[in-house]
């Protein structure tokens, strides 16, 4: 059975990293070093030309990992890798151009094969998802879907109804990116998923800094997703050393919550 | 409203834009068939863009070709392009479901002018987005817009043309849902886009038809349109698709989403487009901004699918050569992208007879392209 839940047990600390950004060994050492400082549950996207909910950062990251040459079986055997090291849920982030040109049985196949947990496609609301959940239950892996801060309470509850893992909330309108400021929206928009679900939240777009994440739990949330802050010291070539560092000191801001 | 064409078209759109489409269905379905509306829109196209616009008999293609040759003079609406047929509808849809704002992608830049055109006149804040590739090669447009109160914000992402404008007009979207409507140019995108597009350019089309009863006293035999996204095309097909008339698309061989694609999602609608194997978009290269896309839209992929319209692609060189004959043969300068239409005559000129009527959509003048030819040379 697949328990993504049980990484929220202690509010989760989730960081996104691309897949071979800006290679596929770096982005395997990146991975091992994530674990090493406490990550609970490891998000990893798929390279693609064209990812329209994402920012400048996760853009780039995306383009530097083509550049250098990457391919979709990579995802498969970069968790397959991950995993070997420390068997931690891996969830990975997608489009569904991707997923749809693999073939959407195959795309599951492989994803169960190299033990993913679960799958977030970025551009797939519920009303396009029938096809993806029949597979994705076929193969036990978690969908999961995203809110936004201007979802209704009842799209909240279809939304819902359809996931599985954990809820994916969006806490601000906008792209991927880091955010100085942590808007009061964003608590509002946590506790309006929060009263409608017994799943687990994941709140994520924006959260860069040790304040956000701790702002975020105490608002409901049961676990936090950074991404472009992490992409970003990836970019900028921090040592593994610097990237622990940033992921002990999130991790203790939500912890002692 | 349906929001699939056969097995395309669809929402697949990040979860936050959701909500502004179902806006923009519920707004859309309820002044549709308004009278008032419908009468608001007739009035603006006709008092300010200029509508109708002619059905020009060109003797000269007809003695070349050996047929009866119309040109359908989009080229004389009011901006030099079919674009302001869309841009006036949807920025008094915009009024109507009282935004204040309304942002677009363009290639060409001719739907950026006719959406700064169409936000100048409605008094809507309006942003554009253009690949930085595109304002190079098309210098005049940008200046136009700005010209016309319009900000203009250069796209450097990806190959920084169309495709990628589209990528950041949806993502600038995102974050001012609520004042902001999306002004899309063509129609592809998400459901409802495809459809309110076409509604509104399907007045090429109705006028079309009138006037070649008109003139002929019966339809055409063969319609040609150059296809980008798809719109001046299906705006002149679609009062037509269920007559005997032939209908051809003609794309830009580099970017011919139809003629060398295969199924999958790019901005939101399942359609035919260029990819590798993998779902990764492709470049595309052609001469005319305006059809250099790696898409199209849903509705022309079920006609594909369907086979009731047909389509054929041209390179830039026959391109060129149409825009040359056009503007020496009849002293009109065809836009490169309508420039593909016509270059489909002489490859036909064999299965045509004299009595044959053939229309060409000359969706748009060539003055913004003047420029870039005369660099060629
Ligand atoms: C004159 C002209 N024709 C055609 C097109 C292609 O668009 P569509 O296929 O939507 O008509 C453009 C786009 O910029 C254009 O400017």
């Amino acid at each position: 059975m697949n328990e993504i839940s049980q990484a929220f047990k202690n509010n989760a600390f989730i960081p996104f990293i691309v897949a071979a950004d800006p290679n596929y060994q770096k982005s395997l050492e990146t991975a091992k070093a994530l674990i090493d400082a406490g990550a609970d549950v490891l998000e990893i996207g798929i390279p693609y030309t064209d990812p329209a909910a994402d920012g400048p950062t996760i853009q780039k990251a995306y383009s530097r990992a083509l550049k250098n040459g990457f391919e979709v079986k990579q995802i498969f055997k970069l968790v397959k890798e991950i995993k070997k090291y420390k068997d931690i849920p891996i969830v990975v982030l997608t489009y569904y151009n991707i997923v749809y040109n693999q073939g959407i049985d195959t795309f599951y196949e492989k994803a169960k094969e190299s033990k993913i947990n679960g799958v977030i496609i970025a551009d797939m609301p519920i009303e396009e998802s029938d096809e993806v959940l029949t597979q994705s239950k076929q193969k036990d892996i978690h969908q999961i879907f995203l809110v936004s801060p201007n979802s209704t309470k009842e799209r909240i509850k279809k939304i819902e109804k359809k996931s599985e893992g954990f809820i994916y909330t969006i806490t601000r309108l906008g792209v991927t990116g880091k955010k100085e400021k942590f808007l009061e929206n964003t608590r509002k928009t946590i506790q309006k998923v929060k009263s409608t679900t017994d799943l687990p939240i994941a709140a994520g777009f924006g959260i860069s800094k040790p304040k956000h994440a701790e702002k975020a739990i105490k608002a409901g949330a049961d676990g936090v997703i950074v991404g472009s802050a992490i992409v970003e010291k990836i970019q900028k070539n921090h040592s593994l050393e610097q990237i622990k560092n940033y992921v002990e000191e999130m991790k203790k801001a939500i912890n002692k919550i | 409203m349906k929001d699939r064409f056969d097995e395309f078209g669809g929402k697949f759109v990040p979860e936050p834009i959701i909500p502004a489409l179902e806006e923009l269905e519920k707004e859309y379905t309820e002044i549709k068939n308004s009278t008032e509306f419908q009468e608001q829109f007739r009035e603006i196209l006709e008092e300010y863009a200029g509508r109708p616009t002619p059905l020009t008999y060109s003797e000269k293609l007809s003695q070349k070709f050996g047929c009866k040759i119309y040109l359908k003079r989009e080229d004389l609406l009011h901006g030099g392009a079919h674009k302001l047929n869309n841009t006036l509808g949807q920025a008094l849809l915009a009024k109507h479901m009282e935004k204040e704002k309304i942002i677009a992608e363009t290639g060409a830049g001719q739907h950026g002018v006719a959406t700064s055109m169409a936000g100048a006149k409605m008094e809507l804040e309006t942003e554009i987005f253009m690949g930085k590739k595109d304002l190079e090669r098309q210098k005049l447009n940008a200046y136009r817009m700005r010209l016309l109160g319009a900000k203009l914000n250069p796209v450097t992402t990806g190959e920084a043309k169309l495709k990628d404008a589209v990528n950041e007009a949806l993502r600038a979207w995102v974050k001012e849902l609520e004042n902001t409507h999306y002004l899309i140019g063509s129609v592809v995108g998400p459901s409802p886009f495809p459809e309110i597009v076409r509604d509104f350019q399907s007045v090429i089309g109705k006028e079309t038809k009138k006037q070649i009863q008109q003139k002929e006293n019966s339809l055409p035999d063969r319609i040609i349109a150059c296809v980008g996204g798809g719109s001046n095309a299906i705006g002149i097909f679609h009062e037509f698709v269920d007559k005997d008339v032939k209908l051809t698309g003609i794309e830009a061989e580099g970017s011919a989403s139809i003629t060398n694609g295969s199924k999958g999602t790019l901005h939101g609608s399942m359609s035919k487009l260029l990819q590798t194997e993998e779902g990764q978009i492709k470049e595309t290269e052609s001469i005319a901004a305006g059809l250099d896309y790696p898409g199209i839209g849903p509705e022309h992929s079920m006609y594909n699918q369907k086979e009731r319209i047909n389509y054929k692609t041209a390179n830039d060189e026959e391109a060129l050569e149409a825009f040359k004959l056009l503007s020496k043969a009849e002293g009109i300068i065809p836009a490169l992208e309508s420039s593909h239409a016509l270059a489909q005559l002489p490859k036909i000129q064999n299965d045509l007879s004299p009595d044959d009527i053939v229309i060409i959509n000359l969706s748009g003048r060539g003055d913004k392209d003047v420029r870039e030819v005369s660099n060629l040379e």
